[in-house]
C-alpha cells in the first residue's frame, strides 16, 4: 500500500492502523500531532484508524521559532 | 510608604483571554546558538510565555522533543509561522492544539517572503474560523487600527501589531499608529510583535501603551542573549511604569525648573 507521510512516498505492507504506522516510524509519540488527509486525528483514535491506499499523513512536532 | 521599583504593581497583569501574566514580555525559541543559551535567556527574561513553531517531524532520524528544553513552568504559545494561507494556518493551529492540549495560538499568515508582512485578509479569515472553534487567538498584523477593530470584532483575545518587519530590529517605525490604536481601543490587549531590536525599542512600545511585547531575534541574535534578555525585562518594566505614570507634555521651548524670583543680579 502506498502512503504519503510528510510529503514522502512510502510503501507499507498489509493492513495498517495509524498507531502502527507511527510505531513503525519509531517516532516519539509525546507531543506530536497527526493529520490524515488534512484532518487532525486525535491520539485516542490512532489505533482505530485504518490507513488506505494513497492516504496522506502529516506528522508534526514543535521546533524553536519566534517568528519566520 | 515605600514604592516597589521593580514592577508596576502586583495587580498589573498582561491579560490574554482568561489567563493573566505578571511578565509583559513574550519571547521566541528560535535562532539561539544552543539550547542552553536559550534556556539561560528565557530565565533571565522573566518571561512566562514562549512561542514555538509547528513543523513536520523528520522521519529519517529519531528526534528528541524540542519542548524538553523548555522550562515546564512556561506557558507555550504555538504559532503558525510559515503559513501563507488561512487554510494552512487553521490546519497548523488545530495540530498544535492536538499536540499541546492548549487553546492558545499566535496566528500568523504571511503575505510575502521578502518582507514577511502579514496577509491581513487571510489572517482575518483564519481568525474567524479559529475563534469559532474555541481558540484563544492572538493575530500578527500590520499596525492598522481598522484591521485591529476587525480582528477584535472577530473575537480575538488580543492583537499583535508589528513594530517593524520580523527580524529587522528596526524598532517602532510608526509610533503614531500604536498610540492611535491604544487610544481608540482602550480595553484591547495589544502586544507589539516583531521588529524590536534593543531595549529602548521595547521601552518605547510600552510607553506608547502596548500591553506587552513579543520578540525573538533581538534576544537570540544579541552577542550575549541572557544579558539582552535582562535588558528587555527591565525596559519593559520601565516602559510600563512610564506609561502608567503619564509623561509630561512635549513643548517646543524651554520651561525653567528653578524659580525665576530671587536670582542673584
Amino acid at each position: 500500500m502506498k502512503l504519503y507521510v510528510n510529503g514522502e512516498e512510502r510503501e507499507v505492507g498489509g493492513a495498517l492502523s495509524l498507531a502502527e504506522l507511527i510505531a513503525q516510524l519509531e517516532l516519539p509519540v509525546a507531543r506530536i500531532a497527526v493529520e490524515l488527509n488534512r484532518e487532525v486525528v486525535r491520539r485516542s483514535d490512532w489505533s482505530g484508524t485504518m490507513l488506505h491506499e494513497e492516504d496522506r499523513i502529516e506528522i508534526v512536532h514543535f521546533v524553536g521559532g519566534g517568528r519566520d | 510608604m515605600s514604592t516597589a521599583v521593580t514592577a508596576a504593581s502586583p495587580g498589573d497583569k498582561l491579560i490574554v483571554g482568561s489567563r493573566a501574566f505578571s511578565s509583559r514580555l513574550i519571547i521566541g525559541t528560535g535562532k539561539y546558538r544552543t539550547h542552553e543559551q536559550m534556556r539561560n535567556a528565557h530565565e533571565a527574561s522573566g518571561a512566562e510565555m514562549v512561542t514555538v513553531a509547528v513543523r513536520r517531524v523528520p522521519l529519517d532520524r529519531s528526534s528528541e522533543s524540542f519542548l524538553d528544553y523548555l522550562n515546564p513552568q512556561l506557558q507555550i504559545l504555538p504559532n503558525t509561522a510559515g503559513c501563507y494561507t488561512a487554510e494552512d494556518a487553521v490546519r497548523t493551529a488545530r495540530l498544535a492544539r492536538e499536540a499541546l492540549q492548549t487553546d492558545l495560538v499566535k496566528l500568523e499568515v504571511i503575505g510575502d517572503q521578502t518582507t514577511l508582512f502579514p496577509d491581513n485578509e487571510q489572517t482575518l479569515e483564519a481568525a474567524r474560523i479559529l475563534v469559532k472553534e474555541g481558540f484563544v487567538v492572538l493575530p500578527y498584523f500590520n499596525d492598522d487600527l481598522i484591521m485591529a477593530k476587525k480582528l477584535l470584532d472577530a473575537g480575538c483575545a488580543g492583537i499583535m501589531p508589528l513594530a517593524a518587519p520580523i527580524g529587522s530590529g528596526l524598532g517602532v517605525q510608526n509610533p503614531a499608529n500604536l498610540r492611535i490604536m491604544r487610544e481608540q481601543l482602550p480595553d484591547a490587549t495589544i502586544i507589539v510583535d516583531a521588529g524590536v531590536g534593543t531595549a529602548s525599542d521595547a521601552a518605547i512600545a510600552m510607553e506608547l501603551g502596548a500591553d506587552g511585547v513579543l520578540m525573538n531575534t533581538a534576544i537570540a541574535e544579541a552577542q550575549d542573549p541572557a544579558k539582552m534578555a535582562t535588558a528587555m525585562k527591565l525596559a519593559i518594566e520601565a516602559g510600563r511604569l512610564a506609561y502608567l505614570a503619564g509623561r509630561m507634555p512635549k513643548r517646543l521651548y524651554a520651561s525653567a525648573s528653578s524659580p525665576l524670583d530671587g536670582v542673584v543680579k
